[in-house]
């Protein structure tokens, strides 16, 4: 063993777990015991598209010939792998009606700012450096805004109409020749398809402008309508949502980018590429945006999406039928008892607004959301779109049977009488959940990020606020 | 425990629900009844530099609740003369004493006529009523 | 039609439910879709595929490809062949765990922010910091993250990075440097290490300087002089460093830096021909405003009880939207949660046995290729570099014919490194498996 220098030799060592196996099993499983996910039961989260995960996934990415795969392994040892990715980039193009993808983003918002990237390099390369402003809804992921600004843009906000639309009007008015792109959700967070949406495009193409599609509900239009059909120039995945990758507690996704043929000399390197039977990584690409994570993208994730995808086929639009059909049955059953803030059909999702419970009840939509849980249904995303007050959005998935539908709306009818009733079992909820409500100011207020050991305080004798407070989320 | 609603009459107002206590070339600077209330419990007041300078109907800082941040919009200019150290480690006095102990800033007034264009009152109260 | 295996409504279910939404058709659910954006044909996909047939399709393509259970590998330059224990397999599998969202209502979710908090913990005091974020995608984005978070904190725009890092991560670092604002300059390597001096003038006037421990060339740096000359700067320290180093090599946090970050592969992942893996970045307490990503703090239930949320959200995209530190929301938890896992079962004593093992296979490795060392001076974790005498890349693939994967070109990212291996030891290697290497590159 060599002496290592002084000063780089650890003194102290970490204080990790002292468990033996059998123990570290045990508490593992108490913390799944006290985790819900699909697999539990209904799990109606609006933007996350929640479906079920096939466990041929499970199987197929655990073979050893992809699991023990070292990246940087000689092409001609990795055939199989880059075939793979040649395939998805072909099957994702296709089903975007795009030109060319880029399978390299580790998410979504990774993806955004690929996509955001691309656009930069492209108006540089025609010397149009002067576009430096991206529009985006004010129904849009908070991602997208934030993605703007990490990309060193400019944010322009553009409204919405009476009928959910994106207001066509203003967007008129205010594109010009600073105008790089707008990025749109379509269909929108409010689960409605943009009606305008050829009038849009035709605004920022005249202009000189790109548009951007955040793929986060593709879920609706899979084989049905295409983004570049519709006049979108830039593409991103969300392989977690739409082909199932597991969403694993919080991650990995997969953010993949499809785009026209002009923007693609900009794509990150590595690309995959075919040459007859061979399949190989194209570096030589001088006017790439560069790289945008490690390697080439989350590999484990297109092998499930993949498979996913092949189990589908050309069948892939019943996918999005069922998806579509689930949303609509579900809010036929719903918009009674509810309020309905755009009254249209739905796509793949719906928002629902609890402002008249909370008018006459004084019962919030995280009211709402936490009694589901005493019913055994996770709850819908709530305050958001932000421009729905008290909004509950719900997305049922292609998954769902319709007796669990059917469960699940008698369950939002009957919070929605108890709230007229017998409020206080509403306010209290829920009470069949391993903690009730949390105290999220005591925890913003004194952060306890870490145990500290010996030191670790107790908050149990602190005051806390009477009332936990639930932050809004997008997803 | 929250402060009940009120609005002082000594007070000038600005529309962003910010108040200022003019004293000579000097103004003390915080958030009315009202901002506190819509935040919810403050959990953090991020503050100026002292020293710094703030700009009329610029923001200066932030306060944040749990679900939300609001950007502090400076009802007046000048240079930052004091920041509240309380609210650092107590940021909650703010919704406890929004005109009293939870002030925010000390402003060394750049524009001292600047006041003249502040609300009083019943403008304040007036504009309330409309939102 | 057969029945696709993933839908679950029969004929009659969609009849009645078309019949309650009040339209008389699947395809009158579009309406809203414009005529001329109707996809008019089918998708020019191949034909679906059974389970049975699912699985052989991929078997045969994952048959194609030379993973290290066929050959005997060497390979390392940030992806490792360490051991990966059968209980992290099994508890991943946990259907919870699989496939739970985001922990955005912590009632339902308190297993798994409890794992995240966990998992925080092991971060800190592996690296020694005071805050650690929840995860991020991998080693390269978090390393461009903590860019980031140096900008803001210091309001400087230059990024000193040392040429020894390991070049994905470079190439990440200088692709998003554009649009953070971010000036890239490279301090190159002096026999394998970077020069304290040569650090703190590169420095001057910038927001951080990176350097990573161990190296890529696996070399170590002399890391409390290089996190002393930027901090002389008046710049963020940002140590990359190797999980499973930890146990043997000191904390960044001991030794001056502001912010560690580093790919967590190494501890409780597969190789995954790159990913997906988790990055981790931690942070000393005076950041945790600037952090990205998600955070998961402690707090109690209205009874009393202890409980965790994600905390200190105000700093996200949800909340903050432009003004965010940052534009990640999906994470890497699963990754995170293995990582947690293996050090879970791995404990301290055991941390510092792997890396004491791989340490002298290592120093064993050296000794027996009897081959030139590129950086003779220098003293080495898992991994050094060789001169083989020949341009590697031929060397590589005559070893691979006989079935040892000998490690990794070096001339794929350094110029005048032609003939140069860098050859990496994990504790899965034997000394039987390193006298075959030795046998093949002398072959």
């Amino acid at each position: 063993m060599p002496e290592l220098p002084t000063g780089l030799r650890r003194v102290k060592l970490p204080r990790l777990p002292e468990l033996s196996e059998p123990e570290v099993v045990r508490h593992f499983t108490a913390l799944a015991d006290r985790t819900f996910g699909v697999d539990t039961g209904f799990y109606p989260l609006g933007s996350c598209t929640m479906k079920h995960n096939p466990r041929t996934n499970e199987r197929v990415v655990n073979l050893p010939g992809f699991r023990d795969l070292h990246p940087l392994q000689e092409e001609d040892g990795a055939q199989g792998a880059l075939e793979l990715m040649w395939r998805l980039q072909e099957i994702l193009a296709e089903v975007a009606g795009l030109d060319a993808v880029s399978l390299q983003p580790a998410a979504g918002s990774q993806g955004e700012l690929t996509g955001l990237m691309l656009m930069r390099a492209y108006f540089a390369d025609r010397g149009e450096s002067e576009r430096d402003t991206i529009f985006v809804a004010d129904t849009a992921h908070g991602t997208n805004p934030a993605s703007v600004t990490m990309a060193g843009y400019s944010l322009q906000k553009v409204g919405t109409d009476a009928r959910g639309n994106l207001d066509v009007e203003s967007l008129r008015e205010q594109v010009n020749e600073r105008t790089a792109g707008l990025m749109l959700t379509n269909p929108s967070t409010l689960g409605l398809f943009d009606e305008s949406i050829e009038e849009v495009a035709a605004i920022f193409h005249d202009a000189g402008a790109l548009l951007y599609y955040d793929g986060a509900n593709l879920n609706a239009v899979c084989g049905i309508s295409r983004p570049g059909d519709m006049g979108f120039d830039i593409v991103h995945y969300n392989l977690h949502k739409t082909f199932s990758q597991p969403h694993g507690g919080g991650g990995p996704g997969g953010g993949p980018v499809a785009v026209r043929e002009m923007l693609e000399p900009f794509l990150p390197v590595p690309v995959v590429a075919r040459e007859g039977e061979r399949f190989g990584f194209d570096f030589d690409r001088p006017k790439t945006i560069g790289k945008v994570r490690g390697y080439y993208g989350p590999f484990g994730v297109f092998v499930r999406s993949y498979a996913f995808i092949r189990t589908y086929g050309p069948r892939l639009k019943e996918m999005s039928e069922a998806a579509v059909l689930n949303a609509n049955y579900l809010l036929s059953r719903l918009r009674e008892s509810y309020d309905l803030p755009f009254d249209r059909l739905c796509m793949h999702e719906f928002v629902l607004s609890a402002r008249n419970l909370k008018r006459e009840h004084g019962v919030s939509a995280l009211d709402v959301a936490k009694r589901l849980m005493d019913y055994g249904f996770h709850p819908p995303t709530i305050y958001f779109p932000l421009i729905v007050p008290e909004a509950l959005m719900i997305e049922p998935t292609e998954s769902e049977p319709k007796e669990r539908l059917d469960a699940f709306a008698d369950a939002m009818l009957a919070i929605a009488r108890e709230a007229a009733e017998n409020k206080e079992v509403v306010k209290n909820a829920p009470q069949h959940r391993p903690v009730r409500r949390l105290d999220e100011v005591k925890a913003a207020k004194r952060a306890i990020l870490k145990y500290a050991f010996d030191e670790h305080p107790d908050l149990s004798g602190e005051p806390g606020a009477a009332e936990a407070i639930e932050a809004q989320k997008g997803a | 425990m929250a402060a009940e609603e009120s609005y002082p009459a000594e007070l000038k107002y600005h529309a962003e629900h910010d108040w200022a206590r003019v004293d000579g070339d000097t103004a003390t600077v915080g958030i009315t009844w009202y901002a506190q209330d819509a935040l919810g419990e403050i959990v953090h007041f991020e503050p100026p530099e002292q020293g710094s300078s703030v700009a009329k109907d610029e923001s200066y800082g932030e306060v944040e609740s749990v679900k939300a941040v609001s950007d502090l919009i400076a009802p007046l200019s000048g240079e930052v003369a004091e920041v509240n150290q309380t609210l650092l480690d107590a940021p909650e006095t703010i919704n406890e004493e929004p005109y009293g102990e939870g002030w925010l800033i000390r402003i060394r007034l750049s524009e001292p006529s600047e006041v003249d264009g502040l609300m009083d009152v019943d403008a304040y109260r007036k504009l309330l009523e409309e939102q | 039609m057969t029945q696709l295996p993933f839908l679950s409504l029969t004929e009659r279910d969609r009849e009645e439910m078309l019949a309650s939404v009040g339209v008389a058709s699947v395809d009158e659910l579009f309406r809203d879709i414009p005529k001329g954006l109707r996809f008019d044909r089918t998708l020019d996909l191949e034909p679906p595929l059974s389970e049975p047939e699912i699985v052989a399709h991929l078997s045969e393509l994952a048959e194609r490809n030379a993973h290290t259970g066929r050959e005997l590998s060497f390979l390392g330059a940030g992806i490792y062949d360490h051991y990966v224990p059968s209980l992290v397999d099994a508890l991943l599998a946990r259907g919870e765990f699989l496939t739970a969202y985001t922990p955005y209502q912590p009632e339902m979710s308190q297993g798994v922010l409890q794992a995240i908090f966990e998992y925080q913990t092991v971060i800190c005091e592996l690296t020694g910091m005071d805050v650690s974020n929840a995860s991020g995608y991998d080693g390269p984005a978090v390393t461009a993250d903590a860019c980031y978070i140096a900008k803001h904190t210091t309001g400087r725009s230059k990024v000193a990075l040392s040429e020894a890092v390991n070049p994905q991560v470079r190439q990440v670092v200088k692709t998003y440097a554009p649009g953070f604002g971010l000036e890239i300059v490279e301090v190159p390597h002096r026999d394998g290490v970077t020069d304290p001096d040569e650090l703190r003038e590169a420095a001057a006037d910038a927001a951080c300087a990176i350097f990573q421990q161990p190296n890529f060339f696996g070399c170590l740096e002399p890391a409390p002089d290089l996190a002393a000359a930027v901090s002389e700067q008046g710049g963020l320290a940002i140590a990359y460093v190797d999980p499973l180093s930890l146990g043997v090599l000191e904390a960044p946090g001991r030794y001056g830096c502001a912010i560690a970050v580093g790919e967590g592969q190494p501890a409780g992942n597969y190789q995954a021909y790159g990913g997906p893996h988790y990055g981790f970045l931690a942070a000393r307490s005076d950041y945790v405003r600037r952090m990205p990503g998600r955070i998961v703090g402690e707090t109690t239930d209205l009874s009393g009880k202890r409980g965790y949320v994600l905390t200190l959200q105000t700093r996200e995209q949800h909340i903050r939207r432009e003004k965010a530190t940052h534009n990640i929301t999906t994470n890497q938890t699963l990754l995170a949660l293995a990582g947690l896992m293996y050090l879970s079962w791995l404990g301290p004593q055991g941390l510092r046995e792997v890396g004491e093992t791989c340490l002298a296979l290592a120093e064993y490795a050296k000794e027996r290729l009897g081959l030139p060392l590129l950086f003779p001076e220098q003293t080495t974790f898992k991994e050094f570099a060789v001169r083989v005498g020949r341009p590697a890349n031929e060397a590589i693939a005559v070893a691979r014919e006989a079935g040892v994967h000998p490690g990794y070109a070096l001339r794929r990212d350094y110029s005048g490194m032609e003939d140069a291996l860098l050859v990496c030891v994990t504790e899965k290697r034997t000394r039987e498996d390193i006298d075959r290497l030795a046998e093949t590159l002398a072959a």
